[in-house]
Formats: structure tokens, sequence, C-alpha cells
């Protein structure tokens, strides 16, 4: 770990020159970028140009080729998925990934709950916990649905619960893969007012879409990746009207 | 509720819609597998008096130790170990060495060092021992996930059988290690059949207990967490590798207590009650009974040890063909299992 200095701890994440190699295939390449604290910032490319892997990049989910990850002031060479909640970050899966065989309570619970081994053991869960897992509930209208299993529930179910997840680990961070990716209106209105109330309480949002109306109506900065590289970034209409993002995506 | 109309309404129901009738039966296998269960073993006790149903008791005692603390490990966690009877193994050697009584005259040929220590002293070395070599063993397995976790246990099943066969300094290899001792406390000596079936049984309600301690704890949900998905509760700050090696530990402990209480009561082992089919048998008792369900193992090692030891008196059955016929049996419960009913009797959970 490196100390960074004070005015990068206006960042609430930054990469610098990261790479991650599948086989021939540069995922992501040589990649630099800042992401600053609060607000939205949406990431869009076409298909294979490296967003997901970004995400699993920085959420320790696949580990880093090269390259450093700044997440909140601290450097890291290595990202630990399970030391990203200490780093103030967490993240939603593009194909949803809740504890399928258990119910909804308690995938929301099980984030809510002691970390350290011996605790867990003697620890039963207290009202302020369930209080919290019922609020994190209710936020996202899944409190109905408690005790189904997860596995039981609609693909726009499972999304919010997963949203729900993520609320309940109540960090700075929230990185989400395509939230809105095979939603029906009605529930993509649902996710984005709880995604603007999560940039009203200050939270900072990195987010993952294919819908450009979306990303405009809810991004404050915009970053584009083309094959892995950073093709533009910064405010959302000057990008998007940038001939070489307009380029990149009618692949003229 | 005496009188409780909506469930009267529905059990009227039923008579005039057969289609309901299964449903319903169906809905309520779980009540229904149980209840048989217990009946068949009370049925059993009738038929074939208390003596026996004092032996049978004292078997399924410590299958029932060893699936429920297997279900800690295959149901909870969803890590599909076919190597518990290693530390089944490890707790039975290390009862029938420790106890050994020097003045036994057997054990002048191909002698293997002898301590004469108490039951009661010897019986949580018996634990120490399958944790240790647990932690030995789990160090290594966390690597591994799915498929690849089932052939390294397999590995190990097969490691351990075969040091119990040529580790002869110690194990006596094949001719095993007769006269083990029989639990005693002061004066008062475990010998009969009767009161080894209470300690047996002390011991089961002990594991039940701790078990569901555990799996009723914040730390058993994150084990359901990984079974269901290990990458993504790492991602909510959880190291899932010390999750999985703290049960695995607890549960072969566990296995090892059942292992020593085995080893006194038959007071002869040999490496043969340690074999890989113990194992396999072991996994079946506990997806029978029901994943990630206490009860469920229980009931699964009720049914088999009732299946075991009632095909004995099956009267058309010839003797020599008993023990292939229950595993013929077994297995095709199994196989209907799994087409019928895959989570098992009592379970809610998959594979």
């Amino acid at each position: 770990m490196t100390s960074t200095p004070a005015g990068r701890q206006e960042l609430a994440l930054e990469t610098q020159s990261i790479s991650k190699h599948f086989g021939a295939v540069r995922a992501v390449d040589e990649l630099s970028l800042v992401i600053p604290r609060q607000g939205t910032t949406s990431i869009v490319g076409p298909n294979g140009s490296g967003k997901s892997t970004l995400v699993n990049l920085l959420s320790g989910v696949l580990p880093l080729d090269g390259g450093m990850v700044i997440i909140d002031g601290v450097g890291l060479r290595v990202v630990k998925a399970h030391d990203t909640p200490d780093h103030g970050l967490t993240r939603t899966f593009q194909e949803v990934r809740l504890f399928d065989q258990i119910t909804v309570w308690d995938n929301i619970m099980v984030v809510l709950t002691e970390r350290r081994l011996f605790p867990a053991l003697f620890e039963r869960a207290r009202p302020a916990t369930r209080q919290k897992a019922r609020d994190i509930l209710e936020q996202v209208g899944m409190w109905d649905k408690r005790d189904s299993l997860a596995q039981d529930l609609s693909y726009g179910q499972r999304k919010l619960v997963e949203i729900g997840r993520a609320l309940a680990m109540n960090v700075n961070t929230y990185l989400m893969d395509e939230p809105f990716a095979g939603l029906f209106p009605q529930m993509i209105e649902r996710v984005k007012s709880i995604m603007k109330q999560m940039r009203a309480d200050g939270h900072t949002i990195v987010f993952i879409s294919h819908n450009m109306e979306i990303v405009r109506e809810l991004s404050d900065r915009i970053i584009v990746l083309d094959s892995g590289a950073l093709l533009a970034a910064g405010e959302v209409e000057p990008v998007l009207n940038s001939e070489e993002v307009i380029e990149a995506y009618l692949g003229a | 509720m005496p009188f409780d109309t909506q469930r009267i309404g529905e059990l009227a129901g039923l008579i005039r819609n057969p289609g309901d009738l299964a449903r319903y039966a169906r809905r309520n296998i779980e009540l229904w597998a149980s209840l048989f269960i217990l009946g068949w073993a009370v049925a059993f006790m009738f038929w074939q008096g208390a003596g026996f149903a004092v032996i049978i008791g004292t078997v399924f005692a410590i299958w029932a130790i060893l699936s429920v603390s297997l279900n800690l490990v295959v149901g909870y966690t969803g890590l599909l170990s076919v190597g518990h009877i290693g530390f089944f193994g490890i707790g039975a050697y290390t009862m029938a060495i420790l106890t050994s009584d020097p003045a036994y005259e057997q054990l002048r040929t191909e002698a293997i060092p002898t301590f004469g220590w108490p039951f009661f002293a010897v019986l949580p070395i018996c634990a120490v021992l399958a944790g240790l070599a647990a932690i030995l063993v789990g160090v290594v397995f966390n690597r591994f996930r799915d498929d690849i976790f089932v052939l390294a246990s397999f590995g190990f099943a097969i490691i351990a059988f075969n040091v119990f066969l040529n580790l002869r300094p110690v194990t006596r290899g094949a001719f095993g290690i007769h006269e083990i001792a029989r639990p005693q406390v002061g004066g008062w000596y475990f010998d009969g059949e009767l009161e080894f079936l209470m300690l047996c049984l002390v011991f089961l309600a002990v594991v039940m207990l701790i078990s569901w301690f555990i799996v009723s704890s914040s730390f058993g949900r994150v084990l359901t967490a990984i079974r269901e998905d290990e990458p993504a509760i790492e991602v909510f700050g959880y190291r899932a590798t010390q999750y999985k090696l703290a049960v695995w530990v607890i549960s072969a402990m566990m296995a090892g207590i059942a292992g020593g209480l085995f080893a006194s009561w038959t007071t002869f082992i040999d490496p043969n009650s340690f074999i890989l089919l113990e194992s396999v048998l072991l996994v079946s008792i506990v997806i029978l009974g029901g994943l990630a369900t206490i009860w469920g193992s229980l009931l699964g090692a009720m049914a088999f040890v009732l299946l075991e030891e009632g095909m004995r008196f099956i009267p058309f059955l010839p003797n020599e063909y008993i023990g292939q016929a229950r595993q013929v049996v077994l297995g095709i419960m199994l196989v209907l299992l799994m087409l019928f009913r895959p989570q098992g009797l009592v379970g809610r959970y998959r594979l």
C-alpha cells in the first residue's frame, strides 16, 4: 500500500494503467481513469469493451494483471474481494448473484452481521440489525417477499434484492454492473428512483448501462471505454456528442 | 385448536378430489416421512425386543452423530466431502490405541504401544486429533471447490484407509485391535449395552445442540451463503476460506468423537470399518434425510439403520446375500429419491 497526496482524496476511485488479459484478449489494457467522490458516473462502451472486467477488477473479483487501483486514497496492487468493504466499496453483478437457496431476508441479513469468525458464532440477530434489514427491504419494495427463497423471485425482483443487498453494506462507493438490463419500464423507474436517492444521500455511484436515455438522465459524468482503453471521459453531453464516441458506437 | 374449521374444510375437500389428496400428501411429506420412520422404529422395537433395539439404537446414535456432523459440511456449507470416514477412523484408532491395556495377551504379537488410559480421558483426544488432521487437510482443501473438492476428499478417504492398513507398528494393520476398553467412571462400568446406548445418546444430543447453535448463528447464515455463491460472499467482506476451515474442523472433531464411541462399543476395529464405501453411505444418509437440516440427518440415519438391520429378518433372503442386498436396496432408494425428491425427506435445498 502506498499513501497518496491529500488532493487525491477528492477521488473515490482511481486506476493507474491497470490491465487484464484473457489469453490474447486484452480486456482492459493500461487503463487509467479517475472517478470523483459523490455523484453518479456511468461507464458506457460497445460489447467487449471491458466495462464488466473493469468493475470486476475494482471489486477484487478478478485479479489485476498489472497497474494499481486507488480506492478511497489507498493504493492497491492486489485488490482482495473481502477487503473491499473496508475500503468503502461494494457492487452488484450483471448476472444477478443472489444466494439462491436462502430467503430474501437472509440475503439481506448476511451482509449486516459480524464478519469475524468467533463473534459470528455467538451472534444472534439483534433487533437493531433486524430493523435495518426491514428498512432496506421496504426501501426496495421487497418486504412482502422476505420469506421467499431468492431463486423463486422474478428477474426484476432479484435485481431489486441485489440492489438492496448492496445498500445494506452502507459504504461510500457502489459499483453497479448493468442495473437496468432486462427490466421492464416500471422496474426501471423504481431502480432509477433508488439510485437518485442514493446520490442524494451523498454516495458515489458508478454504473454500467447501454441505455443512453438513462445514462443522460442519471449521470453527472461519463466514461467511454473501447477495446479496454479509455476513449473519452467527462461531462455527459460533450462526450456523447464527440466524434470519436459516435464513431466507436456506429462502428464507422 | 380443537375445532379448526379451515382444516376440516381442507380435509373434507380431499375426499371429494383425489388429485388434491396427492397434493396434500406431497405438501406434508416431511411430516409423513418423519412419522413413518419413527413408527417403523417403534414397530421394530416391539418386533425384535428391547435387547436388540438397544444395540440398534447405539448403531443409530453413532451414525447420527456422523451424519449430523457431515451435514454441517455438505448441507450447510456445500462442500461434498466423501472423506468424513477418515476422521471417524482417526477417532476410533485413537480410542483403541490409547485405552489398550498392556496386560492383553494378543497385543504381544504385532505389538503396538499400549497406554491403558481411561475412556473419558481419551475421548477428548479423539476429537482433538481428528481436528488436527482436519486442519492439515483443510488448509490444502480450501483451494478446491465443487467437483475438485469431491475428488480431493475421495483421495483423503483412501489415504486414511491405507494409513490404518499399513501403519502396522501403531494400528496392527489388518489384524485390527481387539479388546478395546469400555468406559468406566470410578466403580461405575458402562459394560452393559443400555448404559452405552445412554452414553451415545448423550453425545448425540450434545452434537445436535452444537450443530443447532452453529447453524442458527450469524456464522451459520454465512455458511449457507458460501454454499450458494462463494465468490459473491467474499465481495461482502467475508473470508470464506476461514469459515470453511472452521466448520470443517468442527465437523471432523464430532466425527472423531463418534469414532471413539464406535471403537469402545464394538471393542474391535480393523481398517475394514473405515473404507470409502462407508463414507459414501454416510453421504447418502445425509442426502436421504435432507441437506441443511439436523432433523433430516437424524431421520436419514434412523431409516438407514432400520433398513440395514431390518433386512436381516427377511425370511427368504439367504444370509450370505444380506450385505449385498442392503446396498442394492439403498442404491435403488437413492435413485428414486433423486428422481422424485432431490431435496431429501425433510430438506429444502438441493446439491
